[in-house]
């Protein structure tokens, strides 16, 4: 077998590449779901619940029926032989509330799917729906965690009147033990608030059944079209290789798009039935109702320590709203928080509780960062409190309890093998970016002027690339495909599915070095069950640490297979071959040949080496041993306005370890748009349910997201310790910014009200929140 | 009940018989054929759907298609003339300013209106001038480049 010694690349890994796939985007010509247009096309659009919870007592949809343009109506009745909309989460005790795609005798949050109309234009399927009788008999309900935890509050499932939807206890080290021999304890109640994911584009399905094939496709502006195949087949009880699933362009997913909705099933079922194409847009009001929501944490915080600042224990509880319903991995959310809780801190005794919670409400699931934004804000607030209270700089604090950099893989005290890390190094770096002990003499000159000025530090550890396939519920592998066309061009598959990070080009990059090819030869296609071999998809940041390792991998097949064509044809050895620049060639020949020649050489095939099969085509499937640990600081100064309550952003330092990285223009979009909902989180989002279980903040004009004011500077750069996880040597970096940034911000808020004796702030930390817990504090 | 409009979308006379609810975006997507212009939220919020009436950036979908009647819209799909990138376009891609693209096509357009108004704007007229349009993947500081990145060419190329 031909070695392939490293030749001379044209190094495209590592540069600023622009991105092959803005063509399209910058000029309004690439297709999402709501531009697929199909001759005979029918609208759907869905009747909900006003109610958070209610008895139906009656349905007529009898003079919609009628209406201009319907052509079908469906109830819940209609689909009671569609399998109920899937959760993977196999906790032990977990209980599952059999989630139907359409509710028939009773609704449980505001929402919930109780009718389709089907028109042959969206306009009409509207008028008609508004003559859609429905007989709501309401209930009492409940929203929020707490209050369904208090006794006599109202059930939102009948069958569990402690709306407890599971439990769960985990212990590392000896708690006991730390706390009884700690010199202090501190303690907190934190919240991270309810979110709403908000991708610009919302969720829409297009479903076309072929009666003749018995095949159904489905478009649907999906994260895992691969896993929503499998199991929207088995909802509608259809063989899954009979039903195609794509995922054309995907204007933003967040981990919203990580799921299987009761609409795809929904749309598919429905086409079936009237046998013709179907689209179904969700409306911004239904996404903000419907689709999932992110955090929904309660966390109530003991961290002990010694005198000298030594970190020994932390102890929680966690009370995590589930929503009426458990989604894909919803109750997954609050383990991966648990996992995290230790932070990269040099501890390991720790305890957590977690109670899932079912509410009146919409079931919460990933959102960016899943787990890991909540329990990075609770260790990175408590290490805070404890440097406040033990009068440290919260830098030195951190600095104190790190492990040290030779220490890796570090155990943790939930199980955890931190794959390598130098935590320092990038605090380091930040605190000289910000030039802290200026800083620290700014903020005292301030203070002594009356001005609360505040310096936040927030040093995060992540897991990501998931992952190994035991610790994951559906496989955690990737796969991918590489094929050299008969012309030399290459054509990529993968299993991942991006919809915005940028793989078309970075997997280009990959295999622009790997076979000498220009970027424009490549082309990487994704999303479409029908093309692209089995995969598992685009979330956790784990596309480019587990697929683009897929990539690199099959790349390497394949460079060895030209190696051993090119040797043949060129009548040397393949070890004496040589491969620069897209040529192979020898220093015993003059003769040499271009991978585009080898490739029309490996199809034609009339001169086939003994022992090589035709064809150019390699498929990999990676495995990755451990999951990846990013990690990183953020730094950021602030100053509130005593007047207003308003918090500005004067600086803000995000220095991240990612690993190695392929395009450092990319790595620095997925940073600054990580931040910017991380900063959405600490500033201005929440989702607001009232008393009586309706969404206050069901539209962008109540539910603040970032607008480009609210976004400061980024100020970005990086350290670069590899992973030694994939030969890529690379972490994933798409949620950094979101799970670095909201701790930074509150700890800095704090900072600059602490003379008023305020130690704790929480999100959203709004000019009013702000301004009212300064006026309760302000000296008369 | 329907109503005859022409509109000049991109150059292109269009006209059509539609009722007179239809919204603007519905008739820029469907009758017209133009889909670069996005729905992100109905409610003129997010921007996605921006478009230039006559010049001035609008939000297509808060407008009837009746509303633009006899007048000039023009999407991001008449921005290029020849294979040639418009500025602003070129600055969004050199400067990576979108991710998924979605806000893109009205982001790009208000651009176009904010850079015809202020051909040298400072970053926070920028992030001043970008207040109506709404990016969830890009935390603005690409976009805020790219509208820098637009300027600079457009000088050059004037």
């Amino acid at each position: 077998m031909a070695t392939t010694t490293p030749t001379k690349t044209q190094n495209l890994v590592g540069r600023r590449v622009r991105r092959q796939e803005d063509p399209r985007l910058i000029t309004g010509t690439a297709t999402y779901v709501e531009d697929i247009k199909m001759p005979g096309m029918l609208y759907a659009v869905i009747v909900r619940s006003p109610h958070a919870a209610a008895r139906i007592r009656g349905l007529d949809t009898a003079a919609a029926a009628q209406a201009p343009g319907v052509q079908a109506v469906f109830t819940g009745v209609d689909v009671e032989g569609v399998g109920p909309v899937p959760c993977a989460a196999a906790l032990p005790g977990l209980r599952v509330p059999k989630h139907t795609i359409l509710a028939s005798h009773r609704v449980y949050y505001v929402g919930h799917p109780v009718v389709v109309v089907v028109a042959t234009d969206r306009y009409l399927a509207r008028d008609a729906a508004e003559r859609i009788e429905i007989d709501y008999d309401p209930l009492p309900a409940v929203s929020d965690p707490e209050k369904a935890l208090a006794p006599g509050a109202p059930p939102v499932h009948p069958e569990w009147p402690d709306n407890v939807a599971f439990t769960s206890h985990t212990e590392g080290g000896d708690l006991k033990q730390a706390f009884a021999t700690a010199d202090l304890i501190v303690k907190q109640r934190i919240l991270s608030q309810r979110l709403i994911p908000m991708a610009m584009e919302t969720r829409g399905v297009v479903a076309e059944w072929r009666a003749g094939e018995k095949h159904l496709t489905i478009y649907s502006s999906t994260q895992i079209p691969h896993l929503m195949r499998t199991q929207v087949a088995l909802m509608l009880g259809i063989p899954e290789n009979h039903l195609r699933v794509v995922a054309p362009e995907v204007g933003g997913g967040f981990g919203s798009k990580l799921n299987v909705y009761a609409e795809e099933a929904l749309m598919g079922f429905i086409a079936m039935r009237v046998n013709k194409p179907i689209k179904w847009i969700e409306s911004r009001r239904e996404n903000f109702q419907v689709t999932i929501h992110g955090r929904g944490h309660v966390d109530y915080a003991e961290l002990s320590a010694k005198k000298d600042g030594t970190i020994t224990g932390l102890k929680i509880k966690i009370i995590q709203d589930q929503g009426a319903y458990h989604q894909l991995l919803g109750p997954l959310m609050p383990a991966l928080s648990v996992l995290m809780m230790p932070g990269i801190y040099n501890f390991h005794n720790v305890e957590a509780d977690i109670v899932g919670v079912f509410t009146n409400a919409a079931p919460t699931d990933a959102y960016r960062g899943a787990g890991r934004p909540e329990a990075t804000h609770v260790i990175e607030r408590m290490v805070d409190i404890l440097a406040a209270e033990l009068k440290m700089d919260p830098a030195e604090i951190r600095l104190k309890n790190f492990p040290s950099s030779d220490a890796f893989p570090f155990k943790t005290a939930t199980g955890l093998f931190y794959d390598s890390g130098n935590y320092a190094a990038p605090l380091r770096r930040a605190m000289d970016l910000l030039d802290y002990s200026s800083a620290r003499e700014e903020q005292r000159e301030a203070r002594s002027q009356g001005r609360y000025l505040g310096i936040g530090v927030s040093t995060y550890g992540e897991i990501c690339a998931f992952g190994p396939s035991p610790a994951t519920p559906a496989g955690g592998w990737e796969s991918a495909t590489v094929r050299i066309e008969p012309t030399g061009r290459v054509t990529i598959l993968t299993g991942a599915s991006p919809h915005g990070q940028g793989q078309e080009t970075s997997f280009a990059q990959l295999a622009a070095d790997a076979l000498g090819v220009g970027l424009d030869d490549v082309v990487v296609l994704h999303g479409d069950t029908s093309v692209v071999q089995y995969g598992i998809g685009t979330f956790g940041s784990r596309a480019t640490a587990v697929g683009g390792t897929a990539v690199y991998l099959a790349l390497q097949d394949l460079r060895v297979k030209c190696l051993r064509y090119a040797a043949h044809l060129l009548g040397v050895q393949p070890e004496q071959v040589d491969f620069e620049g897209g040529v192979f060639s020898s220093s015993r020949i003059a003769n040499n040949i271009s991978i585009k020649e080898v490739a029309q050489e490996a199809h034609v095939c009339r001169n086939l080496p003994p022992g090589l099969e035709p064809g150019l085509v390699a498929t990999r499937f990676f495995e990755p041993a451990n999951f990846a640990f990013p990690f990183g600081a953020h730094l950021a100064m602030v100053e509130v306005d005593q007047d207003t309550g308003e918090t500005k952003i004067l600086r803000y330092i995000a220095v991240d370890d990612c690993g190695k990285v392929i395009n450092p223009l990319l790595v620095d979009g997925q940073v600054h748009g990580g931040v910017a909902q991380g900063l959405g989180q600490a500033m201005l989002e929440e989702a607001v349910y009232d008393d009586y279980g309706q969404l206050v903040t069901g539209e962008l004009m109540s539910y603040a997201i970032p607008k480009a004011q609210h976004v400061p500077e980024i100020e970005c750069e990086r350290t670069e310790t590899p992973s030694p996880v994939n030969p890529l040597g690379v972490k994933g970096v798409g949620e950094a910014g979101t799970i670095g940034c909201s701790p930074a911000l509150v700890n800095a808020v704090v900072d600059a009200l602490s003379p008023l004796g305020i130690r704790h702030v929480d999100m959203p930390m709004t000019p009013q929140k702000v301004w009212r817990l300064m006026s309760e504090r302000k000296p008369a | 009940m329907e109503k005859a409009i022409r509109v000049n979308v991109n150059g292109r006379t269009i006209e059509a018989k539609v009722e007179p609810r239809l919204l603007l975006v519905h008739f820029l997507r469907e009758v017209a054929g133009f889909t670069g212009t996005h729905i992100g939220c109905e409610t003129s919020v997010c921007g996605a759907c921006t478009v230039l009436l006559e010049g001035r950036a609008v939000k297509s979908c808060t407008l009837f298609a009746v509303q633009a009647d006899g007048r000039k819209v023009e999407t991001v799909e008449g921005l290029a003339h020849n294979g040639q990138l418009h500025a602003v376009q070129e600055g969004f891609w050199n400067e990576h300013g979108l991710q998924c693209g979605f806000c893109t096509p009205g982001m790009i357009m208000t651009v176009c209106q904010l850079l015809s108004d202020n051909p040298d704007p400072t970053r926070e007229q920028i992030r001043h001038g970008l207040e109506g349009n709404l990016c969830r993947c890009t935390g603005y500081v690409h976009i805020v480049n790219a509208v820098r990145a637009a300027a600079k060419m457009l000088a050059a190329r004037t």
